[in-house]
C-alpha cells in the first residue's frame, strides 16, 4: 500500500527536488512538473553560498546566532518558529550536500571552507566557487535522477501547471498542466500538491531572475483561493549588472570576500577609477556603517546606493557605483569568485580583477509568497508551498545565502507533511465525480479563447509596460500616489489584454499562448504586490516609504494576507510569531548587543 | 585606462553598422522543411543575440515586409549557466545569451548574423531542440553518488583543495550540448560523448563515488562507449564552461582500459 499515495510537485528547482528526493526516499511515487528540464531551473543562478552555523572558524558561531541574524535582518516580520528550525537544520543540510559530492571549496585541512556574507559578523557561508546554486541543484538533480531510474519519480519536463483542481470543499485534488510542445492540456489527480515554483521576478520585466520566474502557477493558486502573504516585500539586490535583456546578478560574495563599494568624492569626476586616489574616493557604506561596512543587509545597501545616485554622486552622474575587488590578489579572486567575475567580463568586457565593476541595484527576490503554516501547508488542504514561492522565512528582508537554505528546508518539511496528509486523506469519489474534467475543460476554454485573439496589442509590449511601471514605482522607494497610479496602470493593461493579438497560428511549441497566460497571472500578482505596498504605511526591511520612514511595530508588526477577488485583492493582517526574540530596532553601525541564548 | 599585470582591454567595434541583418533558420515542426526568415534591427551598443530575438518577437516583420510568427527559441537564466539557449551562431555553437553582437560583428567583419538550431538533436521548432538524449546519458552512466539516505549522517569525506578544484571544473557542466554539436564522431545514438564521460570522471574522483566506479566504467564499455572518441579535441574548444574534457576522456579511458583488463580479477 505504501505506493498508493499520489504526490505532485510543481517546480524542479532546489525546493522541488529536495521534496522529490525525500518522498522517493520514503518509497513513494512523485510526479514532478517543470517548465524547463529541472537541471536548468533558476536555482543555478544562485552564486554566493548557503548559510549554516557549522562554526569551523573558532568564532563561537551557533544556530541561535544564525537565527538571531536572520530575524533581525528580516526586520522582525518573519514568524520565528520556522526560522529557528531552519537554522538548527542548516549544518546537517550542508553536510548532506557534502556527502552527495558537491565540490564545496575547502580549507588546507580538507574541511569545508566558509565565507562571510551580509548581515552577519561570522564566517557562516559554505560555497562552491561562486556557483553554489548550480552545484547544489545538480546534486539534487543527480539524486532525483537515481530515483527516476528506479521508477519512483516521473518527470514532466516542458509542462506548465495552469491551475490546481479543487473539489467542492476547496480541497486540492490535483492539477491541470500543459505540454509546452504539443499544447495538450491534461488533468492529473494527486492527494497532495507541493508548489515549488520560485519567485515572480518577471513581473518587473528585467530582474536578476530567470525567464521562467513568472510566478504564474502561484498566481493561479491565489486566484483559486490560496492566500498570498507579504507580497509587498521585494528584495532589490544592491549589486547587479544592468543589461537590456536582464539585470545580471553580481553576488554578495564579492563583498563577502572583501569587495568595497565607492563613488568618486567629487561628483562628475571623469578619471578612470584606478587613477582616483583612495583619499578621493567615498566608501559610503563603510563610512556610515563602521561595524558591518559593505556587508550591511541588502535592503540597506540598496537604499544607500540608490540614494547616492539619486543625489547625483553616481559614476559620471549615472545610475552606477563602483564595486571594487582590485586590491585582492588576482589568483585568489579567480579561485574564490571565478564564476561571477567571468560573468561580468563576458557581458561588460572589463576584467574585475583589474578594473572596478560598475553596478546598480536590481529586483532579485520575493520575501512574500504563498501563505503557509509551520509545516508548509497553505490554507488549501492538500496544497503545500516550499522555497521562494512561500513567504515563511525571510520576513521583510532576506539575508544573503539564506535562500538556498530556505529552499532545501522548505522541501524537507513539505515532503513529510504532504506524505502524512496523503496517507490519511479520504479520496471519496473525487477521482470519478468529474472535478478534474471540469477544471480541464475550463482551462482548455481559456486556451481556445486566447488562440482566437485577433486584436492589436502585442503581449510582449504589454509585458514591457508592466515591467517599467513596476520597476519605477514598486521597488526601492515607494510613494502612495505612485502606487495607486501603478495599480491603475495594471488595470489598464488588463483591459488592453482583452484586445490581444496572439499572432501565431502554428500551435506546435508556440510560446505565444503560454506567455499570454503567464502575463495575465503576472498582472494579478502585480496587483497583490502593489496594493499590499500601498496599504502598509510604514518602512520595514525592503519596504520603504519616505512619507512613513519609521518601522511601526504597534500598527504594522503584522503579516499581510491577500485573498483573491475579481475586483481587487482583499487584505487582512495576522500577528507575527515573536515567541523567541523580542523585536528591537536594527542598527548596523555598531555590533549587535550581546544576546543570551 | 591603465593596463596592469598584462590585463588586456577588450576590442571594441569602432564603426558599427546602422542596422544588423538577422537570418533565422526556421522550421514549423520537427518533420517539416527548414526555411529562412531575414529580419533587420537597428544597431545599439551592448546587444546580445537574446536581445535581438526579443526585439524581433515584439515586431516580427521580415526585411521584405511580411509579418510572420515570432521565432521560437529557448532561454532561461541569460547568465550562461542554465545551458538552455544554445544555438548555432554564424556557424559556431554557443549560448545565445552570452553571444554579444559586437563580438560577432568584429569577428565576421560584416553586419549579418545567422542563427540556426543545433543539428545533432531533434529540431522541435525554429531554434528549439530536444536534448533529452543527454539526460538519458547521465542515467546510463549512473551520474550520482550512492547515499545510504538523506538523513543526518555527519559530514562528507575530507577532500584536498586539488581534488576539489578538479571536480569543481567537471561539476560546472550545464548539459548544453556544445561538445556533442562540435564532435565529429557523435551522430545521435552512436557515441555517448564527452559530457557523460566528464561526469563519470567527476563521480569516480569522489571518495564515496569511487565505491561504485565500476558501474560507471562498464556503462562506457559498450559499442556506443568511450572507444568511439576520435580525439579531434573539438569538444574542449567549444565548451563554454571550460571543462577539461580531453583530460576527462584521457583519464577515464585509462580507467576503462585497466578495468577491462583486470576488472574480472576483482569479481
Amino acid at each position: 500500500m505504501s505506493n498508493d499515495t499520489k504526490i505532485a510537485i510543481v517546480g524542479g528547482g532546489l525546493a522541488g527536488l529536495a521534496a522529490a528526493m525525500k518522498i522517493a526516499e520514503a518509497g513513494h511515487k512523485v510526479d514532478l512538473f517543470s517548465v524547463v528540464p529541472v537541471k536548468r531551473s533558476h536555482s543555478v543562478c544562485a552564486q554566493g553560498g548557503i548559510n549554516g552555523a557549522v562554526n569551523t572558524k573558532g568564532e563561537g558561531d551557533s544556530p541561535w546566532k544564525h537565527f538571531d541574524d536572520t530575524v533581525y535582518g528580516g526586520d522582525f516580520l518573519a514568524n520565528q518558529t520556522p526560522v529557528k528550525q531552519m537554522c538548527e537544520m542548516a549544518p546537517e543540510i550542508i553536510y548532506l550536500f557534502d556527502r552527495m559530492g558537491v565540490p564545496f571549496s575547502r580549507t588546507k585541512e580538507g574541511l569545508l571552507d566558509f565565507r562571510r556574507f551580509g548581515g552577519t559578523l561570522h564566517h557562516r557561508t559554505a560555497f562552491a566557487g561562486a556557483s553554489t546554486g548550480q552545484q547544489l541543484l545538480y546534486a539534487l538533480d543527480e539524486q532525483v535522477r537515481k530515483y527516476e531510474v528506479a521508477g519512483l519519480v516521473r518527470k514532466f519536463e516542458g509542462w506548465e501547471m495552469l491551475s490546481p483542481v479543487m473539489d467542492d470543499h476547496q480541497v486540492c485534488r490535483g492539477l491541470v498542466a500543459m505540454d509546452l510542445q504539443t499544447l495538450e492540456l491534461k488533468a492529473f489527480s494527486a492527494d497532495a500538491v507541493i508548489m515549488a515554483t520560485g519567485g515572480p521576478g518577471m513581473i518587473w520585466g528585467k530582474s536578476t531572475n530567470s525567464q521562467v520566474c513568472t510566478g504564474s502557477a502561484i498566481s493561479a493558486c491565489y486566484q483559486q483561493g490560496a492566500r498570498y502573504a507579504n507580497g509587498e516585500f521585494i528584495q532589490v539586490h544592491p549589486t547587479s549588472i544592468p543589461g537590456e535583456d536582464k539585470l545580471r546578478l553580481m553576488s554578495e560574495s564579492a563583498r563577502g570576500e572583501g569587495g568595497r563599494v565607492w563613488v568618486p568624492r567629487e561628483s562628475g569626476d571623469t578619471r578612470p577609477p584606478q587613477d582616483i586616489p583612495v583619499a578621493e574616493r567615498r566608501y559610503f557604506l563603510e563610512e556610515k556603517y563602521p561595524a558591518y561596512g559593505n556587508l550591511v543587509p541588502r535592503d540597506i545597501a540598496t537604499r544607500e546606493i540608490f540614494q547616492v545616485c539619486l543625489d547625483g554622486h553616481g559614476i559620471g552622474g549615472d545610475n552606477q557605483v563602483y564595486l571594487d575587488l582590485t586590491h585582492i590578489p588576482a589568483d585568489e579572486l579567480t579561485r574564490k569568485l571565478g564564476a561571477i567575475l567571468e560573468i561580468y567580463e563576458m557581458f561588460v568586457g572589463d576584467d574585475p580583477r583589474y578594473v572596478p565593476m560598475r553596478i546598480f541595484p536590481g529586483v532579485h527576490y520575493s520575501m512574500g509568497g504563498m501563505w503557509v503554516d509551520f509545516e508548509q501547508r497553505t490554507n488549501v488542504p492538500g496544497l503545500y508551498g516550499a522555497g521562494e514561492c512561500d513567504y515563511s522565512i525571510h520576513g521583510a528582508n532576506r539575508l544573503g545565502a539564506n535562500s538556498l537554505l530556505s529552499c532545501v528546508y522548505g522541501g524537507f518539511v513539505a515532503a513529510p507533511a504532504a506524505l502524512d496528509y496523503a496517507k490519511n486523506v479520504e479520496r471519496g469519489d473525487t477521482e470519478t465525480n468529474g472535478i478534474h474534467d471540469a477544471e480541464l475543460k475550463k482551462q482548455i476554454q481559456i486556451n481556445d479563447d486566447l488562440v482566437k485573439s485577433e486584436g492589436t496589442e502585442n503581449q510582449y509590449k504589454l509585458h514591457d509596460e508592466l515591467g517599467k511601471v513596476m520597476t519605477d514605482n514598486v521597488t526601492v522607494v515607494r510613494y502612495n500616489d505612485r502606487l495607486q497610479a501603478t495599480d491603475d496602470k495594471i488595470l489598464e493593461l488588463m483591459e488592453r489584454f482583452q484586445n490581444l493579438s496572439i499572432n501565431d497560428s502554428n500551435l506546435w511549441a508556440t510560446q505565444a499562448v503560454p506567455h499570454a497566460r503567464q502575463l495575465w497571472n503576472m498582472f494579478q500578482l502585480a496587483r497583490v504586490v502593489t496594493r499590499g505596498a500601498l496599504a502598509r504605511n510604514e518602512s520595514r526591511g525592503a519596504h520603504y516609504k519616505p512619507d512613513f520612514p519609521e518601522r511601526n511595530d504597534e500598527e504594522w508588526l503584522k503579516t499581510t494576507i491577500a485573498e483573491f477577488s475579481e475586483e481587487a485583492p482583499v487584505f487582512s493582517y495576522e500577528d507575527v510569531d515573536i515567541g523567541e526574540i523580542e523585536p528591537r530596532q536594527r542598527d548596523y553601525s555598531s555590533k549587535k548587543e550581546k544576546k543570551s541564548a | 585606462m591603465s593596463e596592469q599585470n598584462g590585463h588586456q582591454q577588450k576590442k571594441t567595434l569602432n564603426n558599427p553598422p546602422e542596422k544588423i541583418q538577422v537570418s533565422i533558420k526556421r522550421r514549423e515542426k520537427t518533420d517539416s522543411s527548414q526555411y529562412t526568415d531575414v529580419f533587420e534591427i537597428p544597431y545599439r551598443r551592448n546587444l546580445n543575440v537574446i536581445t535581438v530575438l526579443m526585439d524581433i518577437r515584439k515586431n516580427p516583420v521580415t526585411v521584405d515586409g511580411r509579418e510572420v510568427t515570432p521565432p521560437v527559441w529557448d532561454m532561461n537564466c541569460l547568465e550562461q549557466v542554465c545551458g538552455i539557449c544554445t544555438m548555432v551562431i554564424n556557424g559556431k555553437v554557443k549560448q545565445s545569451c552570452s553571444a554579444l553582437i559586437d563580438d560577432i560583428l568584429l569577428e565576421s567583419g560584416g553586419n549579418s548574423i545567422t542563427l540556426s538550431p543545433m543539428t545533432k538533436f531533434p529540431n522541435v521548432r525554429d531554434l528549439k531542440v530536444d536534448r533529452t538524449p543527454m539526460f538519458d546519458h547521465l542515467k546510463k552512466v549512473h551520474a550520482w553518488v550512492e547515499l545510504d539516505g538523506s538523513y543526518d549522517l555527519g559530514p562528507g569525506p575530507k577532500t584536498s583543495q586539488d581534488v576539489q578544484e578538479e571536480r569543481y571544473a567537471y561539476s560546472r557542466c550545464m548539459t548544453c550540448g556544445c561538445c556533442l554539436e562540435a564532435c565529429p564522431q557523435y551522430h545521435g545514438d552512436n557515441y555517448i560523448g564527452p559530457q557523460a564521460i566528464a561526469q563519470v570522471r567527476l563521480f569516480n574522483m569522489h571518495p564515496t563515488g569511487e565505491i561504485t566506479r565500476d558501474d560507471r566504467l562498464e556503462a562506457l564499455m559498450d559499442d556506443n562507449g568511450i572507444a568511439n572518441c576520435g580525439n579531434s579535441q573539438n569538444c574542449v574548444q567549444v565548451c563554454p564552461m571550460g571543462l577539461p574534457l580531453t583530460r576527462a576522456i584521457y583519464e577515464t579511458n585509462r580507467e576503462v582500459t585497466v578495468h577491462g583488463l583486470f576488472g574480472w580479477l576483482r569479481k
